[in-house]
């Protein structure tokens, strides 16, 4: 049960460790096409696996994932828990949210004190932008950026490249990646790193993407990440193939940017009649924590030939069982994999 | 003219008469062959001049004669790093624990540097700096307080800022602002473009500052009040304050090298050293900076000293602490503007001496028969690497680490003493 046969991707990158030399996974802006493309064709085997009845393998027996988790997460945490435990792995939790952090305790000392714990892995969200960089430059082991801030969500943005490119693929379309494919997404851009990572790899990958936002709610130069901006929701989904939409993170928000939900469903949420601006067989995708009403009508999401929404979730599992694999492969000795390694820390 | 003696009981005096041959004397003017004389702590004699008998001699060998730099808006006293950086004086900012607001605790700093170093106070506008309630500045400028500063915030009420100016303008004292309109700031650490955007960080738009730097000449007009403003970054502001001096009104602005030197490039890699506020801004403002600097637009250039140890800096960017320890660092970068053909030397002095002692009405900054003899030997030329772990400041915040750059102090007088 420790073999799964890998998806015939051999002579297509850089062999053993060169195909991904990186530590960690911070973010999307530090990989290579080639890389996104390695870490998404990994993901293949793992898509097939999960859909097995019986999903246990040993590749990283006797190894310890810690979840440190500074921000509540449901979904993202249980799926990090499920990809660690299918592989094998002693995955720990920690819910730093109701920790030592509460008692003062700086992030630097709870990075030293995850450390000393010899993990084998550490996956980190955190509410401050950049704050999985400082950990990662603090610990000896590979660590993966499950959201920090406003910045990158890297496994978020991976999975949605898998979801997107399955979802294609179930309609008889070549996609290994989304070259000319026109793909918006609308909401709360300011304050997303899902939106931030996913310009990235999208672009990476071939795609146009438009952003969609009320003013206050773009950041300010995001052109210059190669997109084109709209605030118009009717002249953004004009052709569109793909339409990605976000939530409001009023968690977030200093101060009002939006007059009320009902308003704001008014000029920007998905409806059916919206839709039907798009490209005819335009695909639908959230990332998750919906508010159906708000950014996205219940009848859009539940649209079951053009929402994807769920096998977002399911790719999610593949996609960090794929980063949790190769990101320890080094440590786990598998062949190829013993050279030099990008840790990128500047301290 | 000092409001405390000099020669009291906490004075140091010089014990022999020193003459310092075979430099070069930067003068207003120009820079000149010659040597100083200094005796009983003052400077006695200047120019072509021979050591008398008696005299301790000292050959300069060419290195440059300066007057000690007097740093315009510092948040700490850190002899070490100020020695270093060749600083003899320094106003403090009213931001520290407890706030400059009091004319006790006035009286206090403006001793705490005696005798190698001085303090020049500035008085917390505000109670509390809280922004709204006059403190009393009347007695902290009996105590000892050279100026007057909003602090580390703007004040964002106009009211209470007009009556602020209108009452430093009675007292004859400059009011240092920080330029940010705050309701745009809000909790940004950096600046909105795409550096901030890339980063994922709170940011605001640059247009912050010229809002408030506009707001704050339009009432300096109606005062009649002396307006400082310690950091002008933006290209907008700059210009603002440019017009402003072309009509006449007493409006000064100034600068510390991190806005000259660094755009908000550095911030890449959410490197906490080069949190500043203001923040860092793109590199269009940074050459604007440059060419005010040039210009006549920046009066005064300061270190803006914040040494921050790890427990402000060694988190993540927009959770940091903002500020630099830049005591050490300020000649060495003034001297860049030198070498790039930006500024002379004399004005170089005048930026980091000679301006921020006018604005405090301090007889320091140049050299001059009479004055304080606060000297300053320096090698232009001297090469040496910024390095953040071996620095004399409490902590080592430096934007400029590992830089390699050139200029140092190499023997420093205060009052006549070597320190």
């Amino acid at each position: 049960m420790t073999s799964i046969e890998k998806s015939s991707f051999a002579g297509r990158y850089p062999s053993g460790g060169a195909a991904f030399p990186h530590r960690d996974l911070l973010g999307i802006a530090q990989l290579e096409r080639h890389e996104i493309l390695y870490l998404l064709d990994e993901a293949e085997q793992w898509v097939e696996f999960n859909r097995r009845p019986s999903k246990h393998n040993d590749t990283l027996a006797g190894l310890t994932i810690i979840n440190a988790f500074f921000e509540n997460s449901t979904r993202t945490l249980l799926s990090f828990e499920i990809a660690g435990k299918r592989l094998g792995a002693d995955v720990v939790n920690m819910h730093a949210a109701q920790s030592s952090v509460k008692k003062g305790e700086t992030l630097i000392d709870t990075a030293i004190t995850l450390n000393a714990m010899r993990a084998d892995g550490i996956v980190i969200r955190h509410g401050s932008s950049g704050a999985v960089a400082l950990i990662a430059s603090k610990v000896d082991c590979p660590v993966l950026n499950a959201g920090d801030g406003s910045h990158e969500h890297p496994t978020q943005a991976l999975l949605d490249a898998l979801a997107l490119r399955h979802a294609l693929r179930a309609r008889g379309e070549a996609a290994d990646d989304f070259t000319g494919m026109n793909v918006t997404i609308c909401g709360d851009i300011l304050h997303s790193r899902v939106a931030r990572s996913g310009v990235l790899c999208l672009t990476a990958l071939g795609a146009n993407v438009r952003l969609c936002a009320p003013p206050a709610l773009m950041p300010v130069g995001i052109e210059r990440m190669g997109v084109t901006t709209f605030s118009n929701f009717d002249e953004a989904l004009a052709g569109s193939d793909v339409i990605m939409m976000l939530r409001l993170q009023t968690e977030r928000m200093e101060g009002q940017f939006i007059p009320s939900p009902r308003e704001y469903h008014h000029l920007y949420g998905l409806t059916q009649k919206r839709l039907a601006n798009a490209a005819p067989d335009a695909l639908v995708m959230h990332p998750g924590t919906m508010n159906r009403g708000v950014e996205i009508d219940s009848e859009v999401a539940d649209l079951i030939d053009r929402s994807i929404i769920t096998r977002q979730v399911e790719m999610g599992v593949a996609i960090r069982m794929a980063a949790l694999d190769v990101l320890t492969r080094r440590a786990r000795g598998v062949p190829g994999w013993s050279g030099t390694v990008n840790t990128g820390h500047w301290a | 003219m000092e409001w405390y003696s000099e020669h009291g009981a906490l004075g140091m005096k010089q014990p022999t008469p020193l003459t310092i041959t075979g430099g070069r004397l930067v003068l207003g003017g120009g820079v000149t062959k010659g040597g100083v004389r200094l005796v009983d702590g003052r400077i006695a004699a200047l120019g072509d001049i021979s050591p008398l008998d008696g005299d301790e001699v000292l050959d300069a060998k060419g290195q440059l004669i300066a007057p000690g730099l007097v740093d315009f808006g510092v948040f700490a006293v850190d002899k070490p790093a100020f020695h270093f950086g060749g600083i003899t004086r320094a106003a403090l900012m009213p931001d520290q624990s407890p706030p400059l607001d009091v004319p006790s605790r006035v009286r206090f700093v403006a001793q705490s540097g005696k005798p190698d170093f001085w303090v020049h106070p500035l008085a917390a506008a505000t109670k509390g700096l809280g922004g709204s309630e006059l403190a009393e500045i009347g007695l902290m400028r009996e105590a000892g307080a050279r100026g007057v500063a909003t602090g580390r915030q703007w004040i964002g009420d106009s009211g209470a800022m007009l009556r602020l100016l209108q009452y430093a303008a009675m007292l004859d004292l400059v009011v240092v602002c920080h330029a940010e309109d705050a309701g745009l700031t809000g909790p940004a650490a950096a600046t909105a473009g795409e550096m901030a955007t890339r980063l994922g960080l709170p940011s605001a738009p640059a247009e912050a500052e010229a809002l408030a730097v506009a707001r704050d000449i339009a009432l300096a007009e109606m005062s009649g009040a002396k307006v400082h403003f310690r950091q002008v970054t933006t290209k907008t502001a700059l210009e603002l304050i440019r017009q402003a001096k072309a009509r006449g009104l007493a409006v000064t602005g100034g600068v510390t090298p991190a806005h000259f030197m660094l755009s908000d490039l550095a911030t890449a890699d959410f490197r906490t050293f080069a949190r500043l506020s203001p923040p860092l801004r793109p590199e269009s403002d940074r050459e604007a900076v440059r060419e005010a600097i040039g210009d006549g637009t920046i009066d005064v250039i300061s270190s803006g000293h914040d040494p921050r140890g790890p427990e402000d800096k060694r988190l993540p960017f927009a959770d940091a602490q903002p500020g630099m320890a830049g005591a050490e660092t300020l000649l060495a970068m003034v001297l860049t503007l030198v070498r790039d053909e930006v500024i002379d030397l004399s004005r170089a002095f005048d930026l980091i001496a000679s301006a921020p002692a006018r604005l405090l009405g301090v007889e320091a900054g140049i050299l001059r028969e009479g004055y304080e003899a606060d000297i300053a030997l320096i090698d232009p030329e001297k090469p040496w690497v910024i390095d953040s772990r071996k620095m004399e400041a409490s902590a080592g915040n430096t934007p400029f680490d590992g830089q390699p750059t050139q200029g140092r102090v190499t023997a420093l007088w205060k009052g006549g003493v070597r320190v």
